[in-house]
């Protein structure tokens, strides 16, 4: 009975000690479900990453376990998956929430647990009001519009159209666009919107097209939309400045638009779509070229804005425990709010008590596509 | 003293949820009961619609999204407090049932199916569009029910996770008792000589169609009552809830477990509920083993799990 009882107490000691030398990460991601192409590259991104990083000898020696769930894009999944990863797998900080409604849904488990959370969805509701333990990668609908209007007023545009998708994406950034449009001297002449699944948007458009002294017109939308709308801008012959959002910053739109119809569209997009471009003392080439690499060779598909999001996170939740040298979340929470010029794929992150976002507009790039590639618009 | 097959059912019921709890090895097999629970209350209506009147609905999601977003946007937008929001969300549902149950029940088999799918699809695309008051796509934030605190403050102080383990049992008891008692009443034998044959249920004098318009209304509360449960405990709520992904779930839970009785249907809402929390590791296949099971109970299991089961250990026991 002794002997038992000494092995039992010796194999528990072994293995809460193995257990105590990793540092235990969790995420809920959207692998499957309609948002599949935003969560499946980020998925497949931070899987890449946390193999990289235990190759190399994990943070201050010590493994990095990543237990991660796939929540379909459903908010209710996503909510038992974060219970699930603060309960029973006991992780110490958490990174996910594809989507906005994911992400919401994720936030008050964490906070209520007090466990650092990092979002890759892009609605500005998830750190403002800032949250303690809350913070994001992606910039906000806002900042894009911002950078949009700003590029729109320094060519001396003063009235626009607007087309819409109705999905989320496309909502949240017309609404967004609309409340700080003013702030940049520009008018919104036409606003007309259309369902995503739609296969032809030339009504609205030959609306826009109609309003008086419409200057230039911008598409916020996301999916197979914005391709279509720019086909459709192409056939009609409109040939006035086209802007489209960062919802289609990828290769996959300049391939359905064709390029052809693609041709002179600007948009918002990161640095890493053109991170061939960019100049050799740029703080974000290094990142940017060997996140490029290591995702293409792993994966045979093109990196995207997306999958960057999930890079950023990584980084910047690894970065904070290598700083803080503790692997307690309240310690994690502390390092990242101190995190300061930190070059990820979507910009320089600096992070305050009253910013946890961390990025500002000069994250955004200025893109046109010419003959079906990025240029970089200066 | 031989026990009725209720309060066999209840007794059952009644120890599996409080004696569970002391198996749990982590805070997060509360959550999973409270969802299991939740589920087993939708599907309790289901049973009382589809198991005694033999009626389908492919909708029913919609009025949990009723219920769902009654106690986000009551709250809100009127100050209501959340719990007078669920007793308004079971209203509107069953006022929405009564005016659209007459006309829709008149159909009969796909094309009962496919009507209730459009008015399922009907509420979730209102509560997807009307960003201004619904937030559209991204949801909205629900208030707390304000119980928890409630029970603290005499002394009672439960985790939140325990807290809506124990209320939802606690609804889904009453559900079945009433549900169960439904079933042993004379509009409980209406319905089932109606399930039986419609022809013959007239014959007899059976009003046919007020009677499945009232079990269309009491199925739609049920469904409603169950949305509004999710959407207090999740403190959050998107029209996923309303989604015909989840009209169709309700229906399968119950074909799963066994439509006619109370205990199978529930027993069906656990197998999908906890499935999807096993199969993560296969988080890939999770649709198709889903399918499969389903596949398989149709197959060789047509009454259901449960009932089957049950059947095979009587005979042995005979």
């Amino acid at each position: 009975m002794k002997t038992i009882l000494a092995t039992t107490a010796l194999l528990t000691m072994g293995l809460s000690s193995a257990a105590l030398a990793e540092i235990r990460l969790g995420a809920s991601i959207s692998a499957t479900g309609p948002a599949a192409f935003l969560g499946d590259p980020e998925a497949k991104t931070l899987e890449m990453l946390v193999e990289a990083l235990n190759a190399a000898g994990g943070i201050n020696g010590e493994d990095v376990k990543l237990v991660m769930y796939d929540d379909g894009g459903d908010p209710n999944k996503a909510r038992t998956f974060a219970t699930r990863l603060v309960e029973d797998d006991e992780v110490v900080a958490i990174i996910g929430g594809t989507s906005t409604g994911t992400s919401m849904s994720i936030l008050a488990i964490a906070e209520d647990a007090e466990i650092p959370f990092i979002s890759l969805a892009g609605a500005i509701d998830i750190i403002d009001p800032v949250k303690p333990y809350t913070f994001k990668t992606p910039h906000t609908d806002r900042m894009a519009c911002q950078k949009i209007f700003e590029d729109m007023k320094a060519q001396g545009y003063t009235k626009i159209g607007m087309i819409s998708g109705t999905d989320g994406f496309g909502a949240s950034m017309q609404a967004q666009c609309k409340s700080v449009v003013a702030d940049y001297g520009i008018e919104i002449v036409a606003d007309e919107t259309y369902d995503p699944k739609d296969a032809d948007m030339t009504a609205q458009l030959t609306k826009i097209r109609n309003a008086p002294g419409v200057q230039a017109v911008l598409n916020p939308g996301f999916g197979q939309g914005p391709s279509i709308v720019t086909r459709n801008y192409k056939q009609l012959d409109i040939g006035l400045p086209f802007y489209q959002s960062h919802g289609v910053a990828s290769d996959g739109f300049i391939q359905l638009a064709g390029a052809e119809a693609a041709e002179g569209v600007r948009l918002p997009g990161t640095a890493l779509l053109v991170a061939d471009l960019l100049a050799e003392d740029d703080v974000q080439k290094p990142v940017v070229t060997a996140y490029k690499a290591a995702f293409e060779a792993k994966t045979g598909t093109p990196v995207g804005t997306f999958g960057g999001y999930a890079h950023d996170a990584f980084l910047i939740l690894t970065d904070a425990i290598a700083r803080a040298g503790s692997s307690e979340p309240a310690a994690i929470r502390d390092a990242i709010e101190a995190t300061s010029g930190l070059a990820g794929t979507t910009g320089v992150y600096t992070f305050s008590s009253t910013d946890h976002l961390g990025l500002d507009l000069s994250a955004f790039r200025m893109l046109e596509i010419r003959g079906g590639k990025w240029t970089l618009v200066e | 003293m031989k026990m009725t097959p209720k309060t066999a059912t209840l007794l059952v019921l009644a120890a599996l949820i409080a004696l569970t709890p002391f198996f749990f090895p982590s805070g997060y097999y509360y959550r999973v009961g409270a969802l299991l629970f939740v589920n087993g209350i939708a599907v309790t209506g289901m049973v009382i619609l589809t198991g005694y009147a033999g009626q389908i609905s492919l909708g029913h999601a919609g009025f949990a999204g009723i219920g769902a977003y009654a106690c986000a946007l009551a709250p809100v937008h009127w100050g209501l407090h959340p719990a007078l929001a669920v007793i308004l969300g079971a209203a509107i549902s069953a006022i929405l049932a009564f005016l659209v149950g007459r006309p829709i029940l008149r159909l009969k088999g796909y094309y009962l199916g496919v009507a209730t799918l459009g008015l399922g699809i009907l509420v979730a695309m209102v509560l997807n569009n009307e960003r201004q008051l619904t937030g559209g796509p991204d949801g909205m934030a629900v208030p707390e029910l304000g119980l928890r605190a409630l029970l603290k403050g005499w002394g009672l102080t439960l985790s939140n996770g325990e807290f809506w383990y124990f209320f939802c049992g606690l609804v889904l008891l009453v559900g079945a008792w009433l549900a169960l008692n439904l079933y042993a009443s004379p509009t409980g034998r209406a319905l089932r000589a109606l399930h039986g044959s419609e022809v013959a249920a007239r014959t007899v004098g059976i009003d046919v169609a007020r009677l499945k318009l009232q079990a269309f209304v009491i199925s739609a509360v049920y469904a409603s009552v169950s949305g509004s449960l999710l959407a207090l405990q999740n403190k959050f709520v998107t029209p996923d809830v309303a989604g015909f992904m989840h009209s169709i779930e309700m229906v399968t839970m119950a074909v799963l477990g066994g439509v006619g009785s109370v205990l199978g249907a529930i027993f069906g809402a656990g197998i999908l509920t906890l499935l999807p929390q096993v199969l993560t590791v296969f988080a890939e296949y999770e649709q198709m083993v889903l399918g499969l099971v389903m596949v398989l109970v149709m197959i060789f299991l047509r009454e259901g799990l449960l009932p089957s089961v049950l059947r095979k250990f009587r005979g042995k026991d005979e």
